[in-house]
């Protein structure tokens, strides 16, 4: 857990446009201070840490692994007068590796609404690069998700302190983690299999893909195998997933699935449509009985 | 020809043959005697290919199925407006009730007619799917192109499909004053204004 000179990797939190909810959610972490304490953490927004936000803007920190929330414009967003953009210049030169944590670093997310041209996630706008892939790809990890689960970040912190190669994809987020569709690991997947909707929100049964809008089946990510607050996730409850780790996040209308004369407008991910509306019309054939029925019958 | 070839093809011809009978005589009055002795085979080796009469009838819908949604399929990969696919999709039909009557007529008189046969293998949509997937693609790029207007699938396919069912059944019944084709052009716009956006 030490680099060659045998001390602590250094790590720095650095937050550009951000609504904070990945430091959120990373103290949600239930070994949070176990696993900080493999690292030395010089900065970060709300944790007590080894340098002070002056000492942050003055370029003063050394650091090894930097991590990155929130969107990115290139001039009007300042720290302590000091613009951000020249901060994460300076820190993402010097760091060994870059994670941008969470959608809006990654990608654009939220935050690039409010100026699409402008704002940008660190080395991707959307799908496409940015200028400064070039210059930080080889040392980049992706993390997207809104926001990312404190797992997904361990892992990656975990496996960069123990010298290990996290193995990426094209957008840079580890295989391990986004190499899963939300849809894998679902309980209610019976129900995808069998075309069975959902009658409303809350219910444990029916999926959510054909009426609720849920993007599980074409959304990258972990949601359902490495469990929120290790208990649960948003389509176990009733929630449709709102495909908040894919560059094009947010859609709109997340509550409705949208479709042409009753076809999902959005095939699940690598599905050929012929295959899935042959497959379709086979099962809707079909009318299971287990699956009209409620799971539990509280009344009894 | 290897053997494998052969029972494939002799596999086709009895269901072309069952098919042409079926169609014709329907469905009860045609006998597994009547479709081998019109192929020259015996009746064991017919068995040797379809184990029952309603297996041999449940393959036929599913074979005429794939027939045309394969015609279909063409016209979906065609990049031409959604109007002019209703246009061949109506002329493909109507040309098959001209040519091959007896695969419409199948549909119609044998299959729709004769559901305890279908029950038990062919529930719903099981085996007319390679069609139905073929007019679902037609509709799902139709409304996304903005020519079509969305809605449920089976208030715009009811229209599409039993319009044309019904044409041809009225052929059939031989109350058409005029051919079949005569209809196409008048039937595709009428289609189409009901269904565009």
């Amino acid at each position: 857990m030490k680099d060659t000179v045998g001390r602590k990797l250094r790590l720095l939190w650095l937050q550009s446009i951000t609504c904070n909810g990945n430091t959120h959610s990373f103290l949600n972490h239930p070994e949070l201070f176990s696993l900080l304490s493999h690292f030395d953490l010089v900065h970060h927004p709300v944790l007590e840490s080894g340098y002070s936000m002056e000492e942050l803007t003055d370029k003063k920190i050394p650091c090894d692994i930097l991590i990155l929330e929130g969107s990115f414009i290139e001039e009007g967003f300042t720290k302590n007068g000091v613009e951000v953009s020249s901060l994460v210049a300076h820190y993402a030169q010097r760091a060994e590796y870059i994670v941008s944590a969470g959608t809006c670093a990654t990608f654009g997310g939220i935050f690039k609404q409010k100026d699409p041209e402008k704002i940008s996630g660190f080395c991707f706008d959307g799908e496409e690069r940015t200028e400064r892939y070039e210059h930080y790809a080889q040392k980049l990890i992706s993390l997207p998700g809104c926001p990312i689960h404190p797992r997904w970040l361990s892992y990656v912190l975990l496996m960069i302190a123990s010298g290990k190669k996290v193995a990426l994809d094209s957008l840079h987020r580890p295989v391990e983690l986004y190499g899963y569709t939300v849809h894998s690991g679902c309980t209610r997947n019976e129900y995808f299999e069998w075309k069975i909707d959902a009658k409303q929100f809350g219910l444990k049964e029916g999926c959510l893909f054909y009426e609720q809008g849920c993007q599980g089946p074409y959304t990258r990510g972990s949601c359902n195998k490495i469990l929120w607050n290790d208990i649960t996730s948003k389509t176990r409850v009733g929630t449709p997933c709102f495909g908040c780790t894919e560059p094009e996040f947010p859609k709109v209308g997340l509550f409705s699935t949208r479709t042409n004369m009753g076809i999902p407008a959005t095939m699940p991910l690598g599905i050929p449509r012929r295959a899935y509306l042959t497959l379709t019309g086979v099962v809707k054939s079909f009318k299971i009985k287990r699956f009209s029925e409620r799971l539990l019958e509280y009344d009894k | 020809m290897k053997m494998k070839e052969k029972k494939a093809l002799k596999r086709e011809s009895i269901i072309q043959t069952a098919l042409q009978l079926f169609s014709a005589n329907g469905f009860h009055k045609t006998t597994i005697p009547d479709i081998a002795a019109k192929l020259h085979m015996s009746v064991g080796n017919l068995y040797n290919y379809f184990s029952s009469k309603d297996i041999l009838a449940q393959e036929i819908i599913k074979y005429t199925s794939e027939v045309l949604g394969e015609k279909i399929r063409v016209v979906n990969t065609m990049d031409i407006s959604a109007k002019e696919k209703i246009y061949k999709i109506v002329e493909i039909y109507f040309r098959m009730a001209k040519d091959k009557p007896e695969m419409i007529e199948y549909f119609l008189r044998v299959y729709l007619s004769n559901r305890e046969v279908f029950n038990d293998g062919c529930e719903g949509m099981v085996c007319v799917s390679g069609f139905i997937t073929e007019i679902m693609i037609f509709f799902d790029d139709a409304v996304a192109s903005g020519e079509l207007r969305n809605q449920d699938f089976f208030s715009a396919f009811g229209l599409f499909m039993g319009y044309l069912g019904g044409m041809v059944f009225l052929k059939g019944e031989g109350v058409l004053p005029k051919g079949i084709e005569y209809y196409i052009d008048d039937i595709s716009r009428n289609i189409y204004n009901a269904l565009k956006n």
